[in-house]
């Protein structure tokens, strides 16, 4: 009798045990959230994984990982941080590559400005400028080469406000606190995103292309659905998304496709 | 443990802030501190839970709401613009203004204690005696309410060093202007610079822990009522 009421805590147990072992826990880039949310969308059509999701910056990612955070895959917004990584040998070898380039957009919210953003940038005629911390954000790193460029560093430096991660910059210029931000394309884009002002894409000669690297992690040596995941993410279909939502081509794959 | 240039201006800029702050909500939350205490009024509840709030709810969600009130779209920042003093946020008065309410509690809370402490008649004799109102509160009450004081400007200054949330959301990490100590350590963890973190950390735990120390050893020989606070 008593047994019997312990046995069904017992298979209970073992059942969130099964249910655990299917999961993959995802770290994801500030910048890649969109699209990985519409990413997991599709691959969980086909398949019985469950994906975890986390968002954050690449460096707190970095940080936790190396103190043995219980990840499977880290989509990191840079190259550095996979490298560092699989330098300090958590990460299962030849996993790594580059799933998306970005793009960067200088964005306003104002309607006042639409299709003027770049002469309004050139012209300094704005109150703040937002830009993602150049020390901590790739985003950030090419807003500043962009700047360097135009040779307007020296004029506007004094305007700038800068976010710890490419969300916050969003942040600072959708609630008006800032006129112009240097955010992710793939912010803008996207289905289920609401469109407001305008934005200046900006070419991508002006900067170094922000290749973002993917690794598998030591941890995810005998998980089969981080595997799954992974082989995903290089098919066309998942290619296709990522390039919806304002990604360079990054693969093989996506190279022919393109050509 | 070397700290740059750049670290010992973030330093700078939190004692500025903190001060400024303390300051500030000593003048400010001393009022209703005193109204909470002695009102019977049916606000009273509503009162307390409202200075309370900033306690429980996440700094995330202050910061990003003043974030959006004294934004130009803003209510806080149509009124600061209609006085011509443009927007609060990326400015220091406007780190002032969110840890203002960030650490309210912490002022309001340790004050009202002592005053309610006191009691009625300490404040009755002193009617009798002829004292008014404002000479009963500077000769009677602040006094006698020091401890409580004492507590709130310890407690309200080291709570917005530790400030962190709502200064990221709302700073906008400008050197000298808003970029304080704890966000100074958030970037050097986020760029990988863990050595200037944990200089700068070490600081911050030896500052809160003096700081906190001092608060119990004047706690302990005061025996103050309403000292409680944080035990």
């Amino acid at each position: 009798m008593k047994f019997k009421k312990w046995l069904g805590l017992i298979v209970l147990f073992l059942f969130t045990l099964c249910a655990e072992s299917k999961s993959v826990h995802v770290a994801v880039a500030a910048n890649f959230s969109n699209t990985m949310k519409s990413l997991v969308k599709e691959f969980e059509k086909t398949s019985d994984y469950q994906i975890a999701l986390s968002f954050g910056s690449s460096g707190k990612f970095y940080a936790q990982i190396k103190q043995g955070a219980p990840y499977e895959l880290f989509f990191s917004a840079d190259q550095a941080k996979p490298d560092a990584l699989e330098k300090d040998g958590l990460v299962i070898a030849n996993s790594r590559f580059t799933y998306a380039i970005g793009r960067l957009a200088l964005w306003s919210a104002r309607p006042d400005f639409v299709n003027k953003i770049e002469t309004k940038l050139k012209q300094g005629a704005f109150n703040k400028l937002a830009l993602a911390n150049p020390k901590l954000a790739p985003y950030g790193a090419a807003a500043l080469e962009v700047l360097t460029s135009l040779a307007l560093i020296d004029t506007t430096q004094s305007n700038w406000v800068m976010g710890e991660n490419i969300a916050q910059t969003y942040q600072f210029v959708s609630s008006g606190n800032a006129d112009l931000g240097f955010i992710a394309l793939s912010q803008l884009l996207g289905k289920n995103t609401l469109q407001q002002g305008s934005y200046w894409l900006v070419p991508n000669i002006m900067h170094h292309p922000i290749k973002q690297d993917v690794v598998l992690l030591r941890s995810a040596k005998k998980n089969q659905g981080a595997k799954a995941f992974l082989d995903f993410m290089q098919t066309n279909r998942a290619q296709h998304i990522i390039a919806e939502y304002g990604y360079l081509a990054s693969n093989s794959l996506n190279v022919e496709h393109e050509l | 443990m070397s700290l740059t240039d750049g670290d010992m201006a973030t330093i700078w800029l939190t004692l500025r802030l903190a001060t400024t702050v303390t300051i500030l909500l000593l003048i400010f939350a001393t009022p209703v501190a005193w109204w909470l205490a002695t009102t019977k009024s049916w606000f009273k509840g509503p009162m307390s839970a409202i200075v309370a709030l900033p306690l429980v709810l996440p700094p995330t969600v202050l910061g990003f709401y003043l974030l959006l009130a004294m934004g130009p779209n803003g209510a806080i920042g149509q009124f600061t613009q209609a006085l011509g003093l443009g927007t609060l946020p990326f400015t220091f008065w406007g780190l002032v203004v969110a840890s203002m309410v960030y650490s309210l509690p912490f002022v309001v809370q340790p004050i009202q204690n002592s005053i309610e402490a006191i009691g009625n008649r300490p404040l009755e004799a002193a009617a009798t005696l002829g004292a008014g109102p404002i000479d009963r509160f500077f000769t009677v009450v602040l006094p006698l309410a020091k401890p409580g004081f004492m507590t709130a400007t310890i407690l309200g200054f080291a709570h917005t060093v530790g400030e962190f949330g709502i200064v990221l959301m709302i700073g906008g990490s400008i050197p000298g202007e808003t970029r304080v100590v704890s966000v100074q350590i958030y970037d050097h963890v986020e760029a990988l610079e863990y050595a200037q973190a944990h200089a700068l950390s070490g600081v911050m735990i030896v500052f809160s822990f003096v700081v906190l120390l001092m608060l119990y050893t004047f706690q302990r020989k005061r025996k103050a009522v309403g000292m409680t606070y944080g035990r």
